[in-house]
């Protein structure tokens, strides 16, 4: 079914942006490729991966982003072109290899950093913009507007690192990477590399001022070659009334809401793939031919802001400017942007009326549903272990009674701050974090502090940065309990392979690094629980968060609920026995629908009884121990 | 085949899990093979955990389209759970809109614990009626579960839509990209229910 590999030059395929990224590497030629998964980046190394073996390439699934950069420019030392691809937070974490890497230079082979950023923070924590890494690292930047282009401007990114010796770093967002479109192959290079470190050259940035000068004449001449890029582009009249200037996302929008609203003789639009360094001369001369400016881009006013700059030291020439764009309000600096919002700005600034639905019936459209269509909440799947975790965590806390919480951290069990997991977690910010607060609230005590704390994370994130928090509240001989959610899966991302799975991105067996014995070798207390079984979980929660003193650690372990689905039959049949369910007349107050709230069981409103949804259920049977009632019965499959 | 609309509008939607994406790809490259742009834009993050979901399908002649269709401007929406048709609907629709929907709903949490109502099937057909051109109530889900799993809603669906001679492809385009799809033991289940599917809007 992949395409990926097709070597089929001029066919026409339909590919998600991320593979034309990893079809862009390959028609490169490149030979190494390292990453952690993170939304919305993981599809560029699955991608690739799959075809790895074939294809003659080396994918890896590293420990964390820093890591996989790192592993990266070692084949691009070598004489190997290498990528990396990294969400916005990965690109944080990589941050001080990247800023020191900018000095070194990169090897003979060029190496390319794919980040992708998540406007609205759809899979993520935060909202942020990751292009600012270009302009502090003096680095080349460039942002792919269409899926064409996701894939040309990848292959053409490790030429231009080449030429320069620098890493450069592709932008893309979450509307491109993981939107659809047509993108025509091109060739696939047979030939490979031998791999060889020179030993004359060093990778070191020894003398860093001096580099960093180097840098800045680096990136001049980057300039000089984007001026004539055929990633920039304008359509539109010779002296319009306005100018837009767009770059990534926004080009799709800008296209629509001048077609949309027909002004296509008065306005004209600037597409700019080459985002840092500006491609200067090419904008003063369409600048010149204007008086106003409209920027439409995504997250932050990076190319705005940029814009602006470069204008202050033009206006004495060529003019000034009425600028439109996130800081006039006209686009807003924060989540996602779409044609809407574009149409909008466009129809606002040229005076121009529009009304997405004539004569009343957008209006009629929207209260004849809104008073029809309920909220819906995420909530943890049918049959997911962690739900089983955080209710027998809610239980030993309440059953504990001095006010114990849990210090949250990355992955699907975020949802434990929401209805989902009974709204235990009560902090949540970078990957590892929830171990790393849980160390400064193990030292509290001296000061008055007594309540009990636990740190929860999941088996992926527990090698990507929980290790060093763990080590260091051992170390400092910190109070708490950390809960390692090991559900054998990077679930949130799409079940990638880690150092825990015993297997690598490209399917062949690894070695297990065994989570529970890294932390008995670090000479802590390690207790291990099946969260399936309530009770059992509950009472060691309780005797670890009492067995006071050190750092203590529980390994709850099930397998996700959707990667057991795919591998094994479900364990148990489950019914609700109508004769035994009291409905509302139970005194439980619907302790199954209501507070467990399992998607797979629902509550039929006419008779007033418990019901399980046979085409969501996944037999897990963990419902069963929670009835008062023993009305859910689980039949052994 | 040609278009009714350049760009012609298709929104899949559905619950995480029931398989949208697969669908909006199934069509989309179908559609690519009959030398159409088309861009696809999904709802993802929330696509295993119980969120509603879209994919958003733009097709032309012309060019290639934003990944996201504005307010308004749905040609045609095929919903596999029956109250996600409403939502969408309400944001996209318009008076020559066509719907294709499951009719068995999935419960959102709020529904469970009691804090939100989830309308009749009869209220969701009627207001449907009241603001779609045309429309098509499958009993997917049942259909699917006749075959042996829940899994088999999305195929039946994209059979449905089939049936319906709302976007430019053959029953003969579908059937192509779906043996493509499923190679292997899979296949004959799929067609079937594809089959199953499209028997239920055709000549309707």
């Amino acid at each position: 079914m992949s395409v990926i590999k097709k070597n089929a030059p001029g066919s026409n395929e339909l590919l998600m942006g991320n593979e034309a990224i990893a079809r862009g590497a390959l028609e490169a030629g490149i030979q190494f490729a390292a990453a952690y998964p993170g939304n919305p980046s993981s599809e560029i190394i699955g991608t690739l991966s799959e075809v790895a073996e074939e294809m003659g390439i080396y994918v890896e699934w590293s420990v964390n982003e820093k890591v996989a950069l790192e592993a990266a420019a070692s084949a691009s030392f070598s004489g190997l072109r290498a990528l990396s691809a990294m969400k916005q937070n990965g690109v944080n974490v990589a941050s001080d290899f990247i800023l020191n890497l900018n000095l070194s230079g990169v090897g003979a082979g060029g190496l390319v950093l794919v980040a992708t950023d998540d406007p609205a923070a759809i899979s993520s924590t935060n909202e942020e913009d990751s292009r600012f890494i270009a302009k502090l690292g003096d680095l080349p930047l460039l942002e792919p507007a269409t899926f064409q282009e996701a894939k040309d401007m990848t292959k053409w990114a490790f030429e231009l690192s080449e030429s320069i010796n620098s890493l450069v770093v592709l932008r893309s967002v979450s509307r491109i990477s993981h939107a659809r479109g047509n993108v025509i192959l091109g060739e696939l290079p047979r030939e490979k590399k031998t791999a060889r470190f020179d030993t004359s050259k060093i990778f070191i940035p020894v003398s860093a001022p001096l580099r960093h000068l180097t840098l800045h004449m680096k990136l001049n001449k980057v300039r000089e070659i984007y001026e004539s890029s055929p990633f920039n582009g304008y359509t539109g009249p010779e002296k319009p009334e306005l100018l837009m200037i767009t770059s990534g996302s926004g080009w799709f929008y800008s296209l629509e809401a001048v077609k949309t609203l027909n002004v296509k003789d008065h306005v004209g639009i600037l597409k700019v793939g080459t985002t840092w360094p500006l491609p200067s001369k090419l904008l003063a001369r369409h600048m010149a031919n204007v008086k106003r400016v409209l920027f439409v881009e995504e997250v932050d006013p990076f190319l705005e802001n940029n814009v602006k700059e470069l204008a202050a030291e033009w206006s004495p020439e060529i003019g000034s400017w009425t600028f439109y764009g996130k800081n006039s309000g006209h686009v807003h600096p924060f989540g996602q942007i779409n044609p809407d919002l574009i149409i909008n700005a466009v129809s606002k600034v040229m005076d121009k009326p529009y009304a997405a639905r004539e004569g009343g019936y957008g209006q009629k459209a929207l209260e004849m549903t809104k008073t029809l269509v309920p909220n819906r909440d995420l909530s943890f799947c049918a049959g997911c272990p962690h739900r089983a975790t955080f209710w027998a965590i809610k239980n030993a806390l309440k059953l504990d009674g001095r006010g114990g919480f849990v210090a949250g951290d990355i992955g699907c069990y975020s949802l434990g701050l929401g209805p989902a997991g009974f709204f235990q977690v009560k902090t949540m910010h970078a990957m590892g974090s929830g171990t790393g607060l849980a160390t400064g609230f193990g030292q509290l005590h001296k000061f008055g502090f007594d309540q009990p704390v636990l740190s929860v994370c999941g088996d992926s994130t527990f090698f990507h940065a929980a290790i060093p928090a763990l080590i260091n509240g051992i170390y400092n001989k910190s109070n708490f309990v950390m809960v390692v959610l090991d559900n054998s899966a990077t679930a949130m991302t799409g079940f990638q392979p880690h150092a825990g799975t015993g297997k690598t991105a490209t399917g062949s067996p690894a070695p297990v690094i065994d989570i529970g014995k890294l932390c008995q070798a670090l000479g802590v207390r390690v207790e291990t629980c099946d969260p399936f079984n309530l009770q059992d979980t509950t009472e060691k929660i309780l005797d670890l968060i009492n067995a006071e003193g050190g750092v203590r650690v529980l390994i709850s372990r099930q397998k996700c609920a959707l990667v057991k689905a795919r591998e094994e039959k479900a364990k148990y049949k489950v019914h609700v026995d109508p004769e035994k369910c009291l409905g509302e007349s139970c005194g439980c107050a619907r302790l199954c629908t209501r507070i467990f709230k399992c998607p797979g069981l629902i509550w039929n409103k006419e008779k007033s009884k418990s019901e399980v949804d046979e085409v969501l259920c996944t037999g897990c049977g963990v419902c069963a121990d929670i009835c008062p009632q023993s009305a859910i019965v689980r039949e052994e499959n | 085949m040609t278009l009714s609309k350049d760009p012609l509008n298709l929104i899949i939607t559905g619950v995480g899990g029931q398989g949208n994406v697969l669908a909006s790809q199934l069509i989309g490259r179908a559609l690519v093979r009959e030398n159409f742009y088309v861009t696809i834009g999904e709802t993802y993050g929330a696509t295993q955990r119980g969120g509603a979901v879209m994919s958003h399908l733009r097709i032309s002649k012309e060019s290639q389209f934003s990944p996201l269709i504005p307010e308004g401007q749905a040609d045609i929406v095929v919903a596999l759970e029956p109250v996600e048709a409403l939502r969408v609907i309400g944001q996209y629709g318009n008076p020559s809109v066509s719907a294709v929907v499951n009719s068995r709903p999935i419960f959102p949490t709020a529904v469970t614990v009691g804090d939100a109502e989830y309308p009749s099937f009869q209220k969701i057909q009627e207001t449907i009626r009241g603001l779609a051109r045309k429309s098509w109530f499958v009993d997917a889900s049942d259909i699917a579960l006749s075959l042996g799993s829940p899994l088999f809603t999305n195929i039946i669906m994209v059979g449905a839509l089939a049936g319906t001679n709302l976007i430019p492809l053959a029953k003969e385009a579908f059937v192509e990209i779906i043996r493509e799809s499923f190679p292997g033991p899979k296949l004959a289940d799929n067609l079937q229910a594809f089959e199953r599917g499209l028997e239920k809007t055709q000549g309707q």
